[in-house]
């Protein structure tokens, strides 16, 4: 491209110095206006080449999004229709039947995380914003979410099967997984909660301390409230995120779920109690993980299956996110 | 209940149960680094492995046990795919997200805002397992019937998925990278005659380089840890890679079909920690690096 043999060699940090001199729709008084309106249009058409490339880039993205979500659930909705899909459990390993335990043990496999890691997430968030001066708590503080943020979902995997699974003798079960997953979804959490409680004016939080409402009292009684319809958004965007995550609970909760679960035994510890946290449980990701592979027909259709259904429920996440949000901010700001 | 508490007693027990989370998440975080750590450092110490063989042997096999009854523990074929993997799907996915970026904000910012960004948050919510299913129909049979790859697994169809996953991460963080940068520089170099492109190549890539290079790393990160999308298109032999278009495994990969093989305590289960642990130190080494830029960026700018 033509433009790179007016690229600036060195330099400032922000606006370069050379550019005066570098760009050519800048008059030279010594030029004739022939070579100006040579440089111009070059310039013009150099403009003109860039917006081409860029709207031909966008366009490429908006393709691939476009194309991956329809040619999912074009591939799955066949199996999604049928019935028996969603309400009988899977046979044969997974390659045969439906996927209802896999569907079950997905939503509450993110119960559970939600419940652990949204007041953890919570109270952290809050005490860093409103508590932690800037000094060096929340520096370390912030510098482990990131860190925990930045860690590949497998390592995170490995500790939960250590830990949990092995170390506290929880093996293969929901709660491990649970517990693995939370540790994936704080950072993303945490983030989210605390740019909410930014965003929050600080005129709110000076006029309560000013009314002599305690730190406490101001953030339980108006931030929080006030930055709810953000604070649920995230909540239910990282939901999305740990609903798809499958690297984190191959050695927690397992690859397999019971091969009958009892909905309506509440006994906590019986093994094929459905809400047994210490059963195994296989969510919708990790059941494609396992069987992408098998060659049969009906496997195939099952994958893309469950791959369709996996995808619908991220869809209704980011749907159910901005729709709850919007009517959360509605609520509050009563406009 | 509260309102009869003395105001004192509330603020220190909001201050204690909320720097309690705090504490917990970080006392996590600590907790994990140190055990992944001793345990990926166990190999060493405790099997006796050579780290020189570790980081340059190229022969890994756990399965067979040499001479004195180890494991062949060369990860050199496993670090050099991950890094193979990370570079080319960087390299791929870098344009398309800086570009497609540099349109949301420069050229149709009310576009980028309505339609651009929710389609790539969707992008980020689709599930890595997906992701490879789509990549093993999709891209793995392109390599079969185009390229004429026997298998049409390996690293190129492995950093395609890949740069299709970490292109949101780098588009949504160049974004808020060109929103930054303050609007009267781009009116300053529009008033001096310069067109648009002329503006964003000189002056507003020019101002948001530092956090570019930040999104670039992010990228890079997830293209490093990233699992089971990778798993399913790259074929999974633990051999050194000799093209694109064989079979290989990175860290990840092999972690993933290895790790509940063997027995904790195991001289292999050690050595799949000390790949866990190679995992971890990288992406502290990335975090690293996105400080530094950061403070770099910060000092430049005054």
């Amino acid at each position: 491209m033509a433009e790179t043999t007016e690229t600036p060699a060195v330099g400032g940090p922000d606006i370069d110095p050379s550019i005066t001199s570098a760009s050519p729709s800048v008059v030279d008084p010594r030029a004739d206006a022939a070579e100006r309106e040579r440089l111009r249009r070059r310039a013009v058409n150099q403009d003109k080449f860039a917006t081409g490339v860029l709207t031909a880039i966008i366009g490429l993205v908006l393709l691939i999004v476009v194309a991956m979500v329809a040619y999912i659930l074009i591939e799955g909705a066949y199996t999604l229709v049928q019935p028996g899909f969603l309400t009988e459990r899977s046979r044969a390993n997974g390659t045969a039947g439906g996927v209802a335990y896999q569907l079950f043990d997905s939503f509450y496999l993110l119960f559970l995380t939600l419940i652990i890691s949204v007041p953890i997430s919570l109270g952290g968030a809050i005490f860093m914003v409103e508590y932690a001066p800037n000094g060096p708590v929340k520096r370390i503080a912030s510098t482990a979410v990131e860190t925990l943020s930045s860690l590949p979902s497998i390592v995170v995997g490995m500790f939960g099967f250590l830990v949990f699974s092995v170390g506290f003798g929880w093996k293969y079960s929901i709660i491990s997984g649970a517990v693995a997953l939370t540790m994936f979804n704080i950072p993303i959490l945490v983030r989210a909660i605390q740019q909410a409680l930014e965003d929050v004016p600080q005129a709110q939080r000076d006029a309560c301390l000013a009314m002599g409402l305690t730190r406490w009292e101001a953030t339980v009684h108006v931030l929080v409230p006030s930055a709810m319809s953000a604070i649920v958004t995230g909540v239910v965007l990282s939901a999305g995120r740990v609903f798809g995550e499958a690297a984190a609970l191959l050695f927690t909760s397992g690859m397999s779920s019971p091969v009958s679960l009892n909905f309506l035994s509440f006994g906590f510890t019986s093994p094929s109690s459905a809400w047994n946290i210490f059963r195994p449980g296989e969510s919708l990701a990790v059941h494609i993980y396992k069987i992408y592979g098998e060659g049969s027909p009906e496997a195939q259709q099952i994958v893309w299956g469950t791959a369709a259904l996996l995808m619908i429920c991220v869809l209704i996440f980011n749907v159910v996110a901005r729709l709850a949000g919007r009517a959360l901010s509605r609520k509050v700001t009563g406009v | 209940m509260a309102q009869t508490m003395p105001k004192r007693r509330l603020e220190k027990i909001g201050l204690s149960v909320t720097g309690a989370c705090v504490a917990l998440v970080t006392l996590v975080v600590v907790a994990l680094i140190l055990m992944v750590a001793g345990k990926g450092l166990s190999a060493f110490f405790k099997d006796g492995v050579n780290p020189l063989e570790f980081f340059a042997g190229t022969k890994w096999d756990l399965q067979n046990t040499n001479e004195n009854g180890m494991p062949y523990v060369g990860a050199l074929p496993l670090i050099v795919t991950s890094s193979a993997v990370m570079v080319l799907s960087t390299l791929l996915a870098l344009p398309i997200a800086v570009g497609s970026a540099i349109f949301a904000v420069e050229i149709k910012p009310e576009f980028g805002r309505r339609v651009f960004q929710p389609m790539v948050e969707l992008l980020v919510g689709i599930p890595s397992v997906v992701f490879g299913l789509i990549g093993f129909h999709v891209v793995v049979g392109f390599m079969k019937t185009v390229l004429g790859s026997p298998t049409g697994l390996g690293i190129l169809p492995g950093s395609i998925v890949l740069a299709v996953m970490i292109l949101p991460t780098i588009t949504t963080f160049s974004i808020d990278a060109l929103r930054a940068v303050p609007a009267s520089y781009r009116q300053g170099s529009l008033a001096l005659g310069c067109t648009r492109w002329q503006t964003i190549w000189h002056v507003v890539l020019h101002a948001a380089k530092s956090s570019l290079i930040t999104a670039t790393i992010l990228g890079m990160t997830r293209a490093f840890g990233e699992t089971l999308a990778v798993r399913m298109v790259i074929g999974g032999i633990e051999v050194m890679p000799t093209g694109l278009l064989d079979s290989a495994s990175t860290i990840t990969t092999t972690l993933t079909t290895s790790m509940a093989v063997y027995a904790d305590g195991s001289p292999q289960s050690d050595i799949l920690w000390s790949l866990g642990l190679l995992l971890m130190g990288m992406s502290l080494v990335f975090i690293l690096i996105i400080h530094f830029v950061g403070r770099k960026g910060a000092t430049e700018r005054g």
